[in-house]
């Protein structure tokens, strides 16, 4: 057996490495190529070298955006797994109606991004309106807040649905053998809980992180980066590069910044999954 | 990298729809598979993407009569509302590319210079009536602008008159403060509010960052005798800021709600007799014949009390020129030239009744279109009509900043606000030339 798989593994690796190939190793390389170029459309273009990415760093909005994005990813990746798992703690428990509850709680995550945004749009600025504050489009605090809320209400159900399963999957006999040494119920959750679903917290974590990082959908219908760019996240900023400024050159730089911008999700990630990692437990 | 770009233009194709909701057509395509049997095969074939939605019915119906006569099948694909660069650069990058497109004047051509057919050996243009409706790069005619349009205020007369004024009661700014004032003090009495929402939602903030903002241009480049500039001055930004006051505070609501407001919520205000003054274009006509007659209807001048005002007339320009995509087939090519000069010649109807345009050719006909015959009826009276000069707005993100700060200035009406948006306006003008290089 392993040595026919040994053998045939190129055959069943083909498909999925040529679609792979397609769909991202021939795009990924010929944006890096745009990436020093200048162009209009893709089939007619100019180089022009490393110019695109000085101009990318020169850019204070690139910066800006930056910012905003980083204290975004921050504020929402803590919020929604600390939230989510509180949910499926709850929801492991037994109580009744469990079922529904999960599957309503799940329900958001259905809903597409741009329909979430402006959907939250209306309801925000009903809220903002009668509470006599400056609308979104003028209002970047509500902005970040309303997108925090957002992307909480959006991402909850789905990790919540994945910490339940990682609950699920520890052995009764550790819960069992804690409660006759006598742990509590805060120390069964620290000592015992926690480390064995370090699994699914490796997965959330790393789904809420690049999830909140490259957000794009949300940001553009909830605030379209209103106001004056100061709710612009990166990916939404990179988008308005490519339209803002008539010229080939600032496609060019839209590029550069897309480049940028994928290695910078690229480390984050790895960073991540190799600090969650090590904390996993083999039962 | 490819993948992103793709989904970044499919989000906002998919944002756009859900934007236009059931109103605006998104993109729609002809229904160019029926090509008739007994067509000619290999004859070329024409794909033309289209600027305006509000035209993407009458121009498949044009489409269809083309194949119809001829067998040579024409693909109208629109984009959808303030998408159209998006969906001109994924188009482009196709092998089936269009073969007629759209730019936006001097500054839009900037980006498709390249791909520009040199039109000035064709029938098309020989039919042009004068070389300001063409754009051109030496001699070589990239560009032929097709339409003219025109936009003012637009006016419900039935109920200028139930408060008591005629259309010829407003000759001035100072008139039209007077009137719309005097209706915002009895609108409790009335029942109406004088201006309809200056929605600056930004789907449709065009009417003000946009059309409003070329008055002041159009006076400032008229005193100094310019048509463009690298660097704008704001001499008559002031007046900017009055026409504005008077927009946002009588109006259907509060000025700080116009940031979520849209153009169909404006629209929708004027049809249902809540405002009796609209700020809009010809091609609003179609959407108001439903409503209104003729007779109810009029549209005059933006007066924002510069120049002569006696002798201002409507706005009326051309912002859309017809562009050939010079890498199509020869074959493509020439059915798209052939297509085009049927469309002002034996199509000059259609063009002028369904779609409203008054066409800058010898063939033209006279449009049923009540606002395009005003224009006239304007220029006949011997007054100006004001140009379009926001074809030299230097970029998106220039309008896009006017426009921001003049919503900001809305919800709070203070100084330093509108000193934010002469900033946007005038050393934005500068920077953003100053970055197009």
């Amino acid at each position: 057996m392993v040595k026919a798989t040994k053998k045939w593994w190129p055959i069943f690796v083909l498909p999925t490495f040529l679609a792979f190939i397609i769909g991202f190793i021939v795009p990924f390389l010929e944006g890096l190529y745009l990436s020093f170029c200048k162009f209009t459309t893709i089939n007619k273009a100019a180089w022009v070298g490393i110019g695109n990415y000085v101009k990318v760093f020169e850019d204070a909005q690139f910066w800006t955006s930056l910012g905003f994005t980083a204290s975004f990813t921050v504020v929402s990746t803590i919020l929604i797994n600390v939230l989510a798992f509180a949910v499926a703690l709850a929801l492991t428990k037994g109580i009744k109606g469990t079922n529904v509850f999960r599957t309503v709680y799940f329900m958001p995550n259905l809903i597409g991004g741009i329909v979430l945004g402006y959907i939250w749009n209306i309801l925000i600025n009903c809220v903002l309106s009668i509470a006599g504050q400056p609308l979104l489009a003028l209002n970047n605090k509500a902005g970040y807040w309303g997108m925090i809320i957002l992307m909480c209400w959006q991402q909850i159900g789905y990790m919540m649905i994945i910490y339940i399963a990682g609950l699920q999957s520890i052995p009764g006999s550790l819960i069992e053998a804690a409660r006759i040494d006598g742990a509590t119920g805060w120390q069964t959750l620290i000592k015992v809980k926690i480390p064995n679903v370090m699994p699914s917290i490796t997965i959330c974590m790393f789904l809420t992180l690049t999830n909140s990082f490259k957000l794009f959908d949300q940001n553009l219908a909830l605030t379209g980066g209103d106001p004056n760019h100061s709710t612009e996240m990166l990916a939404l900023n990179i988008y308005n590069n490519f339209y803002a400024r008539s010229g080939a050159a600032w496609k060019g730089i839209g590029q550069a910044k897309a480049v940028v911008f994928c290695l910078m999700v690229i480390a984050i990630s790895m960073i991540q999954l190799k600090a969650t990692r090590s904390k996993e437990v083999q039962q | 990298m490819k993948k992103l770009f793709a989904m970044l233009l499919v989000l906002a194709m998919v944002l756009s729809m859900a934007a236009c909701g059931a109103s605006a057509p998104a993109a729609t395509e002809a229904p160019a598979a029926e090509k008739p049997a007994e067509a000619p095969a290999a004859e070329g074939s024409v794909y033309y993407l289209n600027f305006k939605p509000e035209q993407d019915e009458a121009w498949q119906n044009l489409a269809k009569e083309y194949t119809e006569k001829t067998g040579v099948p024409v693909t109208v694909l629109t984009a959808a509302s303030g998408t159209y660069e998006e969906t001109l650069m994924a188009e482009m990058g196709k092998s089936e590319a269009p073969t007629l497109f759209q730019v936006n004047g001097p500054v839009g051509l900037a980006n498709w210079m390249d791909y520009c057919y040199d039109l000035s050996g064709s029938e098309l243009y020989s039919h042009l009536v004068g070389d300001d409706f063409a754009l051109k790069d030496g001699n070589a005619v990239l560009g032929i602008g097709y339409a003219l349009e025109t936009y003012g205020i637009i006016v419900n007369k039935t109920l200028l008159e139930k408060a008591g004024y005629t259309v010829d009661d407003i000759q001035s700014f100072a008139d039209l403060k007077k009137v719309a004032e005097d209706i915002t003090a009895r609108s409790a009495e009335l029942g109406f509010s004088a201006f309809s929402s200056a929605g600056m939602e930004s789907s449709s903030d065009w009417r003000f960052k946009t059309h409003l903002a070329n008055l002041p241009i159009y006076f400032e480049y008229q005193a100094d005798g310019i048509s463009t500039t690298t660097a704008i001055k704001g001499t008559y930004l002031d007046n900017y800021r009055q026409i504005w006051d008077l927009y946002i505070n009588n109006s259907t609501c509060a000025p700080a709600e116009l940031s979520a407001k849209t153009g169909d919520d404006s629209l929708n205000e004027f049809r249902n007799g809540q405002a009796a003054f609209y700020q809009n274009g010809s091609w609003a006509y179609g959407d108001l014949t439903g409503t209104f007659s003729d007779d109810e209807l009029a549209m005059i001048p933006i007066y924002i009390g510069a120049g002569d005002e006696a002798k201002q007339g409507l706005c009326t320009g051309c912002e859309n020129y017809w562009c050939v995509n010079k890498d199509a087939d020869q074959a493509d090519i020439d059915a798209t030239l052939t297509f085009l000069n049927w469309c002002v010649t034996e199509g000059a109807e259609a063009l002028a009744n369904d779609m409203g345009f008054v066409i800058p050719f010898d063939t033209a006909v006279e449009s049923n279109n009540l606002f395009a015959r005003m224009a006239n009826a304007y220029i006949a009276d011997g007054k100006t009509p004001v140009s379009w000069n926001f074809t030299t707005m230097p970029s998106e993100e220039w309008k896009n900043m006017v426009g921001q700060a003049l919503t900001a200035y809305a919800a709070d009406q203070t100084d330093a606000n509108w000193d934010a948006v002469v900033t946007a306006f005038v050393d934005g003008w500068a920077s953003e030339y100053a970055l197009l290089g």
